[in-house]
């Protein structure tokens, strides 16, 4: 058997038909046992909030859902500490929204900027960075094992199709991500938008 | 025509890299096909996530993780006619009067615009609910896998809980000079499902409406939508655009700007996406003493209902088990792997050996079609039909067409005559309604067309039934057709609905005259939408435009892979030229619109009057996940325009 490539070989691991996948799709029942049903909040969690280990600017080991987004309001986004491009206005934007949602952040909305760089963002530098910018309680800097920090992007939604244009640090997603967990009630805005306008947007979802 | 380009996609390139690769190392096709990996199209297709080996995870919401169903085992449905409600009904306390009643249920804070000019004389109620045992199947085998589910639609009016939601809507038809009200109720709830946000505007999408009754998404001052248990009086005058202009206000506009096929959808604000996939949208039919909906009178178009079919084409996702999905955390946009005709999948639909009128709608929220007709005892026969409209018009004259392309929130209306297919294409029993535009995720579509004849592209099922010469008193439009007759930019089969004056630079009247040319990047910098390198911001309007001018607008596609299409609210436009070709007589574009497709690399040139109301509107993407990741921005009418000419 001639050689298979890596690159054919995952496809091979990850790929399905476009219509009609029987194939796929009979792989994963189980003969006489009804199909599994997660509910909407179950299946949200599991594709989207995993409960990966994440270490806080305050030195905290915590779990991504059942410490920061289980049963919360929360706001996310993406940045790194030497980021010398939009995470200075998005963190700026931030900064501001923090202080017109006053002291709700902290008491019922909580605010994670997620390390694009875990491997080079360690809790002090991101704790240097939340000094230098001004964050307050209720909002923590994130960083953690970079091959979990990663899974926790892509199931936030926060990469590229293209591989190439993923692999660009400076181009990073700048939205911002919000929602009420219990609800499962997610929006999103761009994180450079007007503090007016985020805030407004935010609160629409918030309550 | 479009013309259609058979270029590979980069994706397609890779995808058959990878196939050559399979192929050498020994996997005969029909191992890949029993393995699920390769489409009929001979890709195979990417799809992320967190799947494993050969299959889907539970609750997996991906492409090519719904459940397979058999197709054309369902009949199409027809969503009911909203029926007209007296104002003794009890849903109209407090009644729907010009100023908003002051009631805390009643989320209108601003008095309807000419509403004194134009007093209602028609009044619907309906009301957003859930479904909770809504089936996308009937048939059995299907049910086994996609069972009934929670969806949320528009109801009849009524308050008895029998009275569910329905998607689509009822259909709310209306007439030119019949002013009308709709109390549209939200009576939705948080449920489990995982998406959907119990929060409401109604938009009727191509009307020319004030913006207390346009249904928009946000303002500066005003918020758009309403909450559960409360309630929206929307008023729509019945007239044609220019009706306070000094040239129509005698005939309460201009007669040219006759709109037909228009539709309703929810556009809350950030949440569009979800609710319309949701359920909320339904057809709006406007007719007139001329597209009467009656073959025997008018234009002699085919008879509404019994002739004159809604085709409302949504593709939806389900997960492994059968649940209809939604991701709440993508960018890109959604495409679906199973094709909905109003609600059921891959219907069929019984046709009498004469012609109907099908007025095609996609629903979105982001895929784009092109819709041929296919024989499939002969796929390879080229069976033509023929154009009459395009969003809201009725074009000039009719197009010959072997197929067309349609993208979010368009409407294509078209005439099929059966009778000619089953004389001149040797007495088919079926025809296909096929979708062969390949489309592989939210951005856009390959623009590769995809061979004739695959039931898995099949949208609908024509059977034709019944006697060989049934009555048909409805137009022929083949002999009076592009190219059967040369075009002319007089054209007006459809007379007096011809095309109103085209602005023009040195026009003498003010709402004829281009005051202003403006244009529009649409680009997307760190993954966040931006027009001319600005972000949507709901707390201010970018620019004015003077009432009862015109303007140039220049829109152009600065995304790269992406397409995007643009709708604007208020008024129709008119498309001059994409790129460097101008829109001519004998293209299906060549008519007012509301959409346009913004195509790769595409510069658009668009012309358009501002007439009537005063206040706020939106320029949006309608692929409704880009426009909830906000490509939008709003912008404003009022006496005095501004001269922002890069805004």
């Amino acid at each position: 058997m001639a050689v298979v490539t890596r690159r054919a070989w995952l496809a091979t691991l990850s790929l399905a038909p476009i219509a009609g996948g029987a194939a796929a799709w009979a792989e994963k029942r189980r003969p006489g046992r009804p199909p599994q049903k997660l509910s909407g909040r179950e299946r949200i969690q599991r594709h989207h909030l995993p409960n990966v280990e994440l270490i806080a600017h305050d030195g905290r080991r915590v779990r991504f859902y059942d410490d920061l987004v289980k049963d919360k309001k929360v706001i996310i986004n993406f940045m790194y500490a030497n980021c010398q491009g939009i995470c200075v206005p998005v963190t700026a934007n931030l900064v501001r929204v923090q202080k017109l949602l006053g002291d709700r952040v902290g008491r019922d909305i909580f605010i994670y900027s997620i390390t694009l760089k875990p491997e080079e963002d360690k809790a002090d530098d991101l704790r240097h960075y939340a000094e230098h910018h001004g964050v307050g309680p209720g909002w923590l800097l994130l960083t953690g094992a970079p091959a979990d920090v990663d899974h926790l992007r892509r199931a936030l939604g926060y990469a590229y199709a293209d591989p190439a244009e993923d692999a660009d640090k400076s181009n990073h997603i700048g939205m911002l991500r919000y929602g009420v967990e219990p609800l499962m009630r997610w929006g999103a805005c761009p994180g450079m938008g007007s503090p007016q306008h985020i805030v407004r947007s935010i609160l629409w979802d918030l309550g | 025509m479009h013309p259609l380009r058979f270029r590979s996609s980069k994706l397609a390139e890779i995808a058959r890299k990878n196939r050559l690769e399979i192929v050498k190392a020994g996997l005969t096709r029909r191992e890949l096909f029993k393995l699920g990996l390769v489409t009929s199209s001979g890709y195979l297709v990417a799809k992320r996530g967190l799947s494993a080996l050969g299959g889907c995870n539970p609750g997996e919401c991906q492409l090519g993780c719904s459940p397979p169903t058999t197709p054309f085992v369902d009949a199409l449905p027809i969503p009911p006619v909203l029926p007209q409600r007296v104002l003794s009904d009890p849903g109209f306390q407090p009644p729907p009067n010009q100023q908003p009643s002051g009631n805390p249920n009643d989320a209108r804070t601003e008095a309807h615009q000419f509403r004194e000019r134009f007093p209602a004389q028609k009044f619907f109620i309906t009301r957003m609910r859930p479904n909770a045992a809504f089936k996308f199947s009937e048939d059995a085998t299907n049910l086994l896998r996609i069972g009934p589910q929670l969806i949320w639609g528009f109801n009849q009016g009524a308050q008895a809980t029998s009275d569910v939601g329905l998607f689509p809507g009822p259909t709310v038809v209306s007439r030119y000079g019949t002013p009308i009200v709709i109390r549209r109720f939200n009576e939705l709830v948080p449920d489990s499902t995982g998406f959907g946000v119990p929060e409401v505007s109604t938009h009727l999408h191509n009307f020319h409406s004030a913006p207390d009754s346009d249904g928009g998404p946000c303002d500066p001052v005003f918020t758009r939508f309403f909450g559960t248990g409360k309630f929206y009086d929307y008023f729509h005058s019945m007239a044609r655009a220019g009706f306070d202009t000094n040239q129509f206000r005698a005939t309460n506009g201009d007669v040219r700007e006759t709109l037909g096929t228009l539709w309703y959808h929810d556009h809350r604000v950030d949440h569009t996406a979800e609710n319309v996939y949701k359920g909320l949208a339904g057809f709006h039919f406007i007719f007139n003493d001329f597209d009467t909906g009656n073959e025997a009178t008018g234009f002699h178009l085919p008879t509404f209902p019994q002739f004159d079919i809604p085709l409302f084409l949504a593709d939806k996702l389900f997960t492994p088990e059968g649940e209809i999905c939604f991701d709440p955390f993508g960018f890109d946009g959604l495409v679906g792997d199973k094709f909905t005709v109003n609600g059921r999948i891959q219907p069929f639909f019984e046709v009498q050996k004469r012609r109907y009128r099908f007025r095609m709608l996609d629903g979105g929220p982001s895929r784009f079609y092109q819709l041929f007709l296919t024989n499939p005892s002969n796929p390879s026969q080229s069976i033509p039909f023929w154009q009459i409209a395009n969003d809201g018009n009725l074009l000039p004259r009719p197009v010959e067409i072997t197929s067309t392309r349609i993208g979010v929130a368009e409407r294509m209306d078209v005439i099929i005559d059966f009778k000619k297919i089953w004389d001149r294409f040797g007495h088919p029993s079926r025809i296909w309604l096929e979708n062969r535009l390949e489309q592989l995720n939210g951005r856009a579509p390959t623009d590769v067309i995809l061979p004739p004849g695959n039931p898995a592209n099949v949208v609908l099922e024509f059977r034709l039934v019944g006697v060989d010469n049934p009555p048909d008193g409805s137009l022929d439009p083949e002999p009076v057709s592009f190219p059967h007759v040369a075009c002319s930019p007089n054209d007006c089969v459809f007379s007096p609905i011809c095309l109103p004056l085209l602005p023009s630079d040195t026009a003498p009247a003010p709402e004829d005259r281009i005051r202003l040319t403006r244009s529009f990047r649409f680009e997307r910098g760190n993954g966040q939408w931006q027009i001319n390198g600005q972000l949507m911001d709901c707390t201010r309007f970018r620019f004015t435009v003077q009432r009862n001018t015109a303007e140039r607008w220049i829109l152009r596609n600065n995304s790269g892979g992406w397409q995007h299409p643009i709708h604007i609210h208020l008024e129709e436009f008119r498309i001059i030229r994409r790129n460097d070709r101008q829109i001519q007589c004998g293209d299906t574009e060549f008519i007012r619109k509301d959409v346009v497709r913004l195509q790769f690399n595409e510069e658009v040139e668009l012309v358009m009057r501002f007439r009537d109301f005063r206040g706020g509107y939106p320029m949006h993407c309608h692929n409704t996940i880009h426009e909830d990741h906000q490509m939008m921005l709003l912008w404003q009418v009022q006496d005095t325009g501004d001269n922002l000419t890069e805004p």
